[in-house]
């Protein structure tokens, strides 16, 4: 795994760090969830939801991943792969160095440790009947702390995303809003000392000045606590205000990959552009009349032949029926590039649009 | 003086130290919305006077329940020493009362806890492990299911045959699949629940998920349910002994006293009715104490 070319980063030297600051934290190869369709007298499989299709990347120390895609286009469906609350089909997951689940690698726990997750509902994600306190607490006494460094360790991480364990311990979740509630899920992720953290959808319920507060508390955290973070949102504006890197999702497949600024300045994928061209302006006089994107995705039960994009796509030719576009190997790639798997982008492709093999960048 | 009065209503309780807030444990919080309640206060009064009285039969009641006296046969309310008359073999129907409620209660209690028990254990292993185990326990469940209660508790009592421990073992197998049933699926909403998803993300074990975040939710209903089947309990009960496949003729058991008395009904109407109305009322009682506390169980009210 040596042969990545990270962008240096000067991030602190962790003293949980095994395989050094160019050993990517997390790196997920041909993850693969099919969740089979039982139907008829004997329950046979009828067929396959492709809910994650053979994906594949990298997460640096330190950055910030987003995620982005419609609904259903399985990011929710990744993250608890990565967390391991759904069993996988095929794949593999190296954290630091360390292959998750091998004879040889981390064990399950080491990676729970290590690993956390915010979710997006977060008002069914704490215990209705537990005060705050002790949801927070929970993670820590389940790791062998005892009850009362448990609960200190709990108090002190109220006080770190800002509530006040003398006025808040002692709640229930109903007692508190929402922002309040997003806020001791994310002192619950960070009751474990985790080293990356999943935040699915951690700020889309929330209202927008309470999602820039907490937006700013992750930043803050981040800082503080030396975290990577895996960003999944559907809100475009919220990813790039936080992220070091993009990738795109649809139907289950990694479309486009690169830094931020390069994603949203000079979208490849005709669908990141589409996404990108919803986005509501500042400008009143720029706005959106049409949408860019007509219907639903396509069913990922049975994804369209070649590109799955093609069914909606504006550019489509016969080459995008017949042949799946490559997205590019991004394990081997280093992280500042930016890659789409559209035939448009890679020349000698068939496509009319396709760049002249000169060209090629 | 104005002043000083707007003065100390704007200055914040200063003495109040910040740990002082309001510290309300969940029970707290039931009982703090069901002292207002006052049906199902009245209810969970009358349902512990009924069980005091029970309990204390020896010491508060008139006369011997099981002293015939071929004398005084039927009387009605009021004659002489007898506050609720007599039956058809002359014995105090007060004493008779008092003595038959412990029989009837425990039949209404004793199950119902057992089925609780039992059944809420089977209901959270199927709806938390779901597939094959909930296939098993629930089609079993379903089994029994299929017949009305009280044919089943019929069936099984009078293939067992009489008796308190009979009856008390008729009852709970009856009890146990609904219980089961409500705790299935409480525990397979529960299930769904991301809560459940970050314990386990924090690499807790399967029995301490079940008991710090599941059971404490699947906790209410199943206790708010298995009150009311309480009354349930003590109608089959009765019901059973009605039928003579209950506890044997010289027990004092409201359920035998109605059937014994029945035949009397055209001599002394009233007097036969007595045993009736307890096990009414005590249903009653137990039915709208369930109710109340459904409510004041439900977290979000």
């Amino acid at each position: 795994m040596t042969d990545h070319m990270m962008t240096p980063r000067t991030a602190p030297v962790d003293p949980r760090d095994r395989g050094g600051p160019a050993q990517p934290m997390l790196i997920v190869d041909g993850m693969k969830k099919y969740f089979p369709i039982r139907a008829g007298v004997f329950n046979r499989k009828v067929a396959e939801v492709k809910a994650v299709d053979d994906v594949s990347f990298y997460v640096v120390k330190g950055e910030t991943l987003g995620i982005v895609g419609e609904s259903g286009c399985g990011k929710s469906t990744l993250a608890r792969l990565l967390m391991h609350l759904i069993e996988k089909d095929a794949g593999e997951l190296i954290l630091d160095g360390d292959l998750v689940g091998g004879s040889t690698g981390v064990l399950l726990d080491g990676l729970r440790r290590a690993l956390q997750m915010v979710f997006q509902d977060s008002s069914s994600s704490l215990n209705p009947r537990l005060p705050i306190e002790q949801s927070v607490a929970y993670g820590p006494k389940v790791q062998g702390a005892s009850g009362k460094s448990a609960k200190a360790q709990a108090r002190s991480l109220m006080e770190k995303v800002g509530l006040n364990p003398n006025l808040f311990g002692q709640r229930y979740p109903h007692e508190l809003s929402g922002g309040q509630k997003q806020r001791v899920n994310i002192a619950r992720a960070l009751a474990l000392a985790p080293r990356l953290l999943i935040l699915d959808e951690a700020v889309s319920a929330l209202d927008k000045s309470v999602e820039a507060q907490v937006l700013n508390l992750l930043g803050d955290i981040k800082k503080q606590l030396n975290l990577t973070y895996i960003f999944i949102s559907h809100d475009l504006h919220v990813v790039r205000y936080i992220s070091d890197r993009v990738m795109v999702m649809y139907l289950g497949q990694l479309v486009e990959i690169g830094p931020a600024d390069q994603i949203y300045e000079a979208p490849k994928h005709p669908y990141t552009q589409a996404l990108l061209a919803c986005r509501l302006s500042m400008d009143p006089e720029a706005r959106v009349d049409a949408a860019p994107l007509a219907g639903d995705p396509p069913s990922p039960v049975s994804p369209p032949s070649g590109c799955r994009f093609h069914t909606r796509c504006a550019f489509v030719e016969d080459v995008c029926k017949a042949k799946t576009p490559k997205l590019g190997d991004v394990l081997k790639l280093s992280a500042d590039k930016h890659l789409a798997a559209c035939h448009m982008v890679h020349p000698d492709s068939g496509h009319s649009r396709a760049p002249a093999h000169a060209t090629a960048a | 003086m104005t002043d000083a009065v707007a003065d100390s209503s704007l200055r914040p309780p200063a003495s109040r130290p910040a740990s002082a807030v309001r510290v309300r444990s969940y029970w707290g919080s039931v009982w703090h919305r069901l002292r207002y309640d006052y049906v199902t206060l009245f209810c969970l009064v009358l349902i512990i006077a009924i069980v005091l009285t029970a309990v204390f039969a020896p010491l508060i009641s008139p006369m011997d329940p099981y002293k015939s006296s071929m004398a005084h046969r039927l009387r009605p309310i009021g004659y002489h020493n007898y506050l609720l008359g007599t039956d058809e073999q002359g014995r105090d129907i007060l004493s008779r009362m008092l003595y038959g409620g412990r029989v009837s209660l425990t039949m209404g209690i004793l199950p119902v806890a057992l089925a609780t028990i039992i059944g809420g254990l089977f209901g959270v292993v199927a709806g938390y492990f779901g597939g094959k185990v909930n296939m098993l326990i629930m089609r079993t469940m379903d089994v029994f299911f299929a017949f009305p209660s009280v044919l089943l508790a019929v069936a099984i009592s009078g293939s067992l045959g009489g008796g308190i421990t009979n009856q008390l073992l008729t009852l709970t197998v009856v009890l146990i699949p609904p219980l089961c049933r409500v705790a299935e699926t409480a525990t397979s909403q529960v299930r769904t629940m991301d809560f459940v998803d970050a314990a386990r993300s924090t690499g807790a074990s399967t029995l301490s998920i079940l008991f710090t975040h599941v059971l404490i939710n699947v906790m209410s209903p199943v206790l708010v349910y298995a009150s009311t089947l309480v009354s349930v309990s003590i109608i089959l009960a009765s019901g059973l002994s009605f039928l003579g496949l209950g506890v044997s003729p010289p027990t004092a058991d409201w359920g035998l006293m109605l059937s014994t008395l029945r035949q009397s009904i055209y001599v002394q109407p009233i007097v036969s009715a007595i045993p009736g109305v307890a096990i009414l009322i005590t249903s009653i009682a137990f039915n709208l104490l369930s109710d109340g506390l459904r409510q004041a169980m439900d977290v979000r009210a």
